[in-house]
């Protein structure tokens, strides 16, 4: 591979969702700029903030109803109405947590350790925090600040920064 | 591919300057590649040069969560060793390919 000639200096990576796909995409990208040695900060805003939240991040789960590329694990289309049925969610969500710790991903808060333990910033959105009444306490400890989304594009200024929504 | 001398030996390395055959490395090779990364080895960085060798060697995923819980160090101290990329420049300093877990 030829050598980049204007390597990724700073990745800022908006968390807004609270599914595991989501919130494990974000941990994911987060913590591979971080042993990239490029400096990172992640914005956890509205259900993102169930992923800093000492109280949500155990919990986490997987939509089995509207999500439309949820498939049986044989590869057959996953029957919506099955979707409904109570404790399915649950187990689809158990499911996903198992084969991902079969790849050694760690659980949201060991990887919110990971991702500080490496130089990485975690802050939660003002915004998103008063509107679900939260407070600092409610938090994991990895999570450095409560700042606006103008707070949060202040620390991401400078060439070769890149800003990532999912 | 590419060839380089370390320790007055000719090994062959990828275009990144990652070993194609591990079984050349020698711990006086590990000193110089250090050197171009920066690195200045103690005790504490072959202990872990030798677990991701010995990783590697077996074959098992080599992640920097696993370097975490090896009990060599935990993964602050894995970057304070190796700073910037660890799990890079680790797998660079102890002459096995460049790791490819995304984790």
């Amino acid at each position: 591979m030829e050598k980049e000639q204007y390597p990724l200096k700073k990745v800022c990576i908006i968390c807004a969702k609270g599914s595991i796909e989501d919130v494990y995409a974000s941990l994911v990208m987060a913590n591979g700029a971080v042993m990239e040695g490029i400096e990172t900060k992640v914005f956890f805003t509205f259900f993102g903030l169930d992923a800093i939240t000492t109280k949500q991040m155990k919990k986490l789960h997987t939509a089995t109803v509207g999500n439309p590329a949820m498939r049986m694990p044989g590869g057959l289309p996953f029957p919506t109405i099955l979707g409904m049925l109570p404790g399915v969610e649950a187990g689809v969500s158990a499911m996903m947590k198992s084969q991902m710790a079969a790849l050694d991903m760690p659980p949201v808060d060991e990887f919110l350790d990971m991702i500080t333990a490496g130089g990485g910033e975690i802050y939660a959105c003002k915004l998103a925090v008063e509107m679900f009444k939260l407070k600092k306490e409610d938090f994991n400890e990895n999570v450095k600040d409560i700042i606006t989304i103008g707070d949060f594009y202040g620390l991401c200024g400078g060439q070769g920064t890149q800003i990532i929504f999912t | 591919m590419a060839t380089k001398t370390l320790a007055g030996v000719t090994v062959e390395v990828n275009e990144e300057g990652y070993f194609m055959d591990p079984s050349k490395w020698t711990k006086e090779m590990a000193v110089e590649i250090a050197k171009e990364e920066g690195v200045e080895l103690t005790d504490q960085h072959y202990l872990v040069l030798n677990f991701v060798r010995n990783r590697f060697a077996t074959g098992e995923a080599l992640t920097i969560r696993g370097v975490g819980k090896s009990g060599i160090v935990d993964i602050k101290g894995f970057y304070g060793l190796f700073p910037g990329a660890p799990m890079k420049k680790a797998a660079k300093i102890a002459g096995i390919p460049k790791p490819a877990s995304c984790i």
